[in-house]
């Protein structure tokens, strides 16, 4: 109380221009909502989200890293990296380095497009089944189950075939479609935890209607949870889009990291050596799982702190345990 | 019993939706199916097979409900067309051969992983901050964030290709005579088999140990394993028979979906490896647009799925008293 009619008297005192505004800090504020400094805070999601906005950086500003064009022959077919070529050249004498840059944007938005799709469509299910339940939620249960257990990646190879229109766009489509079974289970039963709840229940009684409440009370209180969903699909589409690619079901033309490795299968770069051009890419991918997956992590031993790898926290820690050994030792001698 | 009768039903109407799904595919696409599927059929075929060809995969005259009767009673009999790359062998014939492959490859690096990636997660649990723990799963993350197939061809590079430890790819040696009564025949499969073998296993050994590894923490905090620390059994049984029994039941169904999975992941280690199970027989098939094999692929992987499925939930009930 006091405090208050302190602050409240001196605040006219003080002249308006020289009223201490922390600027640089609401700067940050802004750029790192208080969420995002709780992620970066732990040390494996900080890792993840560096690789992660090297990625996206490296995908916006591709043609000015890497300005020369990914698809024209530039050099000799097969040429070793060099200062001229950092990667070397393809077999169609392009340069590696340029193709990586460039496909990074391709390979980045099929993924975070297709990862948002399949979330989208994984709260819609997830959600209304969980919150309306009865007949609803068993129809809806029995397709994502239904879609969960045929097997995706043969379906997905078959339906790209038929459409015949190989490229990035039928890839974001026909992912989506078959893999958004495995968030909307997940999130069906957090729905299920959370419809019971007092904060919904009141909100029930003060008359919302129902997609009010999925949608401004439920989803807000499991962001979390489709974070890591998100996340998850995202990866499972950066992961699955260049398999795809791989085994010639992309548009051989575009440059993606999948269409580099279909080009070095098919041509024989494992037999003659180039392993530039299948191992950049690789990497590549693995580096944007491995941000993926690490950012993940992060989430969960932030939101679960059972999961965190501390010995303290642990129900018989090894320290402990060896110690009491050590002690029952010395007692039995 | 209620609880299998009940998966049983749910896997027959996923069987359904899967036929249904492989009916209405070709008939959604832009362009006339008849003339994209059986374009590669015309003068290799007699009209009259031309015809019986139509007939089972339902391209009768008369509307849609017709037309599937149609396409479900030839199924029915078995009948799923003929290939156009093995032709003129039936697809049945064809996918009969390849599954073979692929159970063997699949179904033992499958049963590797699980059961190795379960008792490392126990291991993982119980000795939280210990090896296990904070080494091999962090590595094992690292391995499930690679492309697989990528890897698959990384370890044919190098661990065939440069070290010459394992062949270059293939079933068995091509100069011998599949007879399984031939030691020399037998051997050359293992040596096959090894090395995709070992790359399903390396990518997939992750996700058993950290679920097994986060079901046992949760279980380990349970007042009967602090009742039976208490009473002073040994630390193995305390582990295995009372934490572990209980924390393997959702790895268990977390099993039988990803077999799905683990299929789907092996089409392409079977790509890399130019084995001759389903993936690559599906490759072969979609490269030279063979879409009645295409077909019979998808369908066969899905019943492959939904046995395994059920085989998952009949040990379940066994280890469960609770779903009996």
């Amino acid at each position: 109380m006091e405090r208050t009619e302190t602050t409240k008297s001196t605040s006219p005192a003080i002249p308006l221009q020289s009223r201490p505004i922390n600027l640089p800090g609401r700067i940050l504020g802004a750029i790192f909502p208080a969420w995002l400094r709780g992620i970066l805070r732990n040390r494996k999601a900080a890792l993840g989200v560096s690789i992660l906005t090297a990625f996206v950086l490296i995908g916006i500003f591709a043609p000015v890293i890497a300005p020369v064009n990914p698809t024209r022959m530039i050099g000799r077919p097969h040429e070793a990296p060099s200062a001229e070529h950092l990667l070397g050249t393809t077999r169609q004498g392009q340069d590696v380095f340029a193709q990586i840059v460039h496909g990074t944007r391709t390979s980045l938005t099929v993924g975070f497009l297709t990862g948002t799709v399949v979330m989208v469509i994984a709260i819609v299910m997830g959600l209304t089944a969980g919150y309306l339940g009865g007949w609803v939620d068993e129809v809806l249960s029995l397709i994502t189950n239904v879609a969960l257990i045929i097997p995706s990646l043969p379906l997905i190879i078959v339906v790209s075939r038929w459409i015949e229109r190989p490229g990035p766009e039928t890839i974001v489509l026909v992912l989506s479609l078959v893999s958004w079974a495995y968030g909307a289970r997940v999130l069906r039963s957090q729905t299920l935890v959370l419809r019971n709840a007092d904060f919904v229940a009141a909100a029930r009684v003060v008359g919302e209607p129902a997609w009010r409440i999925i949608l401004f009370e439920i989803l807000p209180n499991m962001t979390s949870l489709v974070v890591s969903s998100w996340i998850g699909a995202v990866l499972y589409a950066v992961l699955t889009q260049a398999a795809l690619e791989f085994i010639g079901l992309g548009n051989p033309n575009m440059v993606t990291w999948g269409t580099i490795l279909f080009w070095a299968q098919n041509n024989a770069a494992l037999l003659t050596n180039a392993w530039w051009t299948f191992i950049p890419p690789g990497v590549c991918i693995a580096l944007v799982g491995f941000s993926l997956t690490l950012i993940n992590y992060g989430i969960d031993e932030i939101t679960n702190p059972r999961l965190r790898t501390e010995a303290g926290l642990s129900p018989t820690p090894v320290k402990k345990r060896k110690a009491a050994r050590r002690t029952e030792e010395r007692l039995s001698a | 019993m209620r609880f299998l009768l009940r998966r049983l039903g749910f896997y027959l109407i996923a069987l359904l939706v899967a036929v249904t799904i492989n009916f209405l595919i070709p008939r959604m696409m832009a362009g006339d199916p008849v003339q994209i599927m059986f374009a590669r059929f015309q003068g290799r075929l007699s009209p009259e097979s031309m015809e019986s060809l139509y007939q089972t995969f339902g391209f009768v005259r008369g509307p849609l409900h017709e037309q599937y009767a149609a396409y479900m009673s030839s199924l029915l009999q078995g009948n799923l067309g003929i290939s156009v790359a093995f032709f003129p062998v039936p697809v049945a014939q064809v996918i009969g051969s390849a599954l073979a492959w692929t159970l063997r490859l699949v179904g033992l690096a499958t049963i590797i992983s699980f059961t190795g990636g379960t008792l490392l997660g126990v291991i993982a649990a119980w000795r939280r901050g210990g090896f296990v723990d904070t080494i091999v799963l962090p590595i094992t993350g690292i391995l499930n964030s690679f492309p697989y197939f990528w890897l698959a061809m990384l370890a044919l590079y190098i661990f065939a290709l440069h070290l010459g430890w394992f062949p270059l790819g293939q079933a068995a040696d091509t100069d011998l005579i599949q007879d399984w009564s031939d030691p020399v025949y037998v051997m050359s499969v293992i040596q096959h088999m090894l090395l995709p073998a070992i790359t399903i296993v390396v990518t997939s050994v992750g996700g058993w140990l950290l679920g097994m590894r986060n079901n046992m923490i949760g279980v380990l905090a349970e007042d009967y394993i602090t009742l039976a620390q208490a009473k002073g059994l040994p630390d193995t049984r305390v582990m295995l028979t009372y934490a572990a029994r209980n924390a393997i039941l959702p790895s268990l169904t977390g099993f039988a979906m990803s077999l799905g999975f683990v299929l789907g992941g092996a089409l392409l280690t079977e790509i890399v490896f130019s084995y001759p199970g389903m993936g690559f027989t599906l490759l072969n098939a979609v490269n030279t647009r063979d879409y009645p094999l295409m077909q019979g692929i998808f369908l066969i992987i899905t019943v492959a799925v939904l046995v395994a499925n059920l085989i998952a939930d009949m040990a379940y009930v066994m280890l469960d008293p609770r779903a009996r």
